[in-house]
């Protein structure tokens, strides 16, 4: 069971690195969906699962998408139509 | 020099942090209210996740409050972002993306109905299962853009759940001279029907946080949103 916390808290420690220092602004929000997921498996491991599925549901799904929205918003990220297969340019 | 500034107040923050965990013995929490909900929630509100009983029936102003402040965020959320009219200009989703959707629109929308219905016997809710649902309602958006949500209906769906919320909540103030008791007969611990009117709450709940969730998103994806 150690094993386990200590997998899931350095890929959350390291999935919150790449926030900081990823230059891509889309693989920093997916960076930052990957810490919430693993803060709720940390709380499946604390048998709080309640918490993990609110994390999962909010913290790994819903606020990622909100703010890869929100970076399209605001200009910072083109999903091109013209462009083959919709890569992003940021 | 702005990601030193960073760094040396998350250091900050952690040594807070373990001194904190420090000065307190793990998983042995100073206070008694956990164990006496423990103790009494089965007999008192007859929920069998405890969790929503605290959620619901002993904390059930708190989740009002939630609830306002988050249709506070959307309020204004809708407000800034303005209404969609529809992403014309976006090219419809690929193959795989439209199929998946198919597939998966079913599948959220039961298991977000199943999270909601059952919020109080296993773990989830309405929050949780709200959050489904807006997920489950945005990827057909996703893959066809041409498509958007009615958000008449929308509004609709929330200002009733949020009205059902209150009124459920009165109907105890009268009955039970205390705002969200619980109402109705308690029925057999652990069955779908029971505990009273806490799984009519969190549908309510759920209802609201998913029609709210999924009006933010559809007014997030749409590209050309003007405010009014």
């Amino acid at each position: 069971m150690i094993w386990i916390a200590v997998t899931l808290v350095v890929m959350t420690l390291g999935a919150a690195l790449a926030v900081m220092l990823l230059d891509n602004l889309l693989a920093a929000v997916a960076a930052a969906s990957v810490t919430s997921l693993g803060v709720s498996l940390m709380f499946v491991v604390l048998k709080a699962p309640d918490v993990a599925m609110t994390e999962a549901a909010v913290g790994a799904g819903l606020s990622a998408l909100i703010l890869a929205l929100s970076l399209r918003r605001l200009g910072l990220v083109h999903l091109n139509p013209t462009a083959k297969g919709g890569e992003d340019d940021a | 020099m702005r990601r030193l500034t960073t760094l040396l107040f998350l250091a900050g923050l952690v040594f807070l942090l373990v001194v904190l965990a420090d000065s307190l013995p793990f998983g042995d929490p100073p206070m008694r209210v956990g164990t006496a909900i423990q103790q009494g929630a089965a007999s008192e509100v007859g929920a069998a996740n405890f969790v929503t009983a605290v959620v619901l029936g002993y904390r059930g102003l708190d989740t009002l409050g939630e609830l306002s402040i988050l249709f506070a965020a959307a309020t204004a959320g809708g407000l800034v972002l303005g209404t969609a009219h529809g992403g014309a200009r976006r090219r419809p989703g690929g193959f795989i993306l439209r199929t998946g959707s198919d597939l998966l629109f079913p599948l959220l929308l039961v298991v977000g109905l199943y999270v909601v219905v059952h919020g109080h016997l296993t773990p989830g809710g309405g929050f949780q299962g709200g959050v489904v649902l807006a997920a489950a309602f945005f990827l057909p958006m996703l893959a066809r853009p041409h498509e958007t949500l009615n958000h008449t209906w929308l509004s609709l769906v929330e200002g009733l759940a949020g009205t059902a919320f209150i009124a459920i909540g009165l109907l105890a103030l009268f009955h039970d001279h205390t705002f969200l008791a619980p109402l109705f007969h308690k029925g057999v611990f652990g069955e779908l029907v029971s505990s009273g009117s806490l799984p009519l709450l969190y549908l309510a709940v759920g209802l609201k946080v998913g029609s709210e969730l999924a009006s933010l998103l559809s007014r997030l994806a749409s590209e050309d949103g003007t405010a009014p």
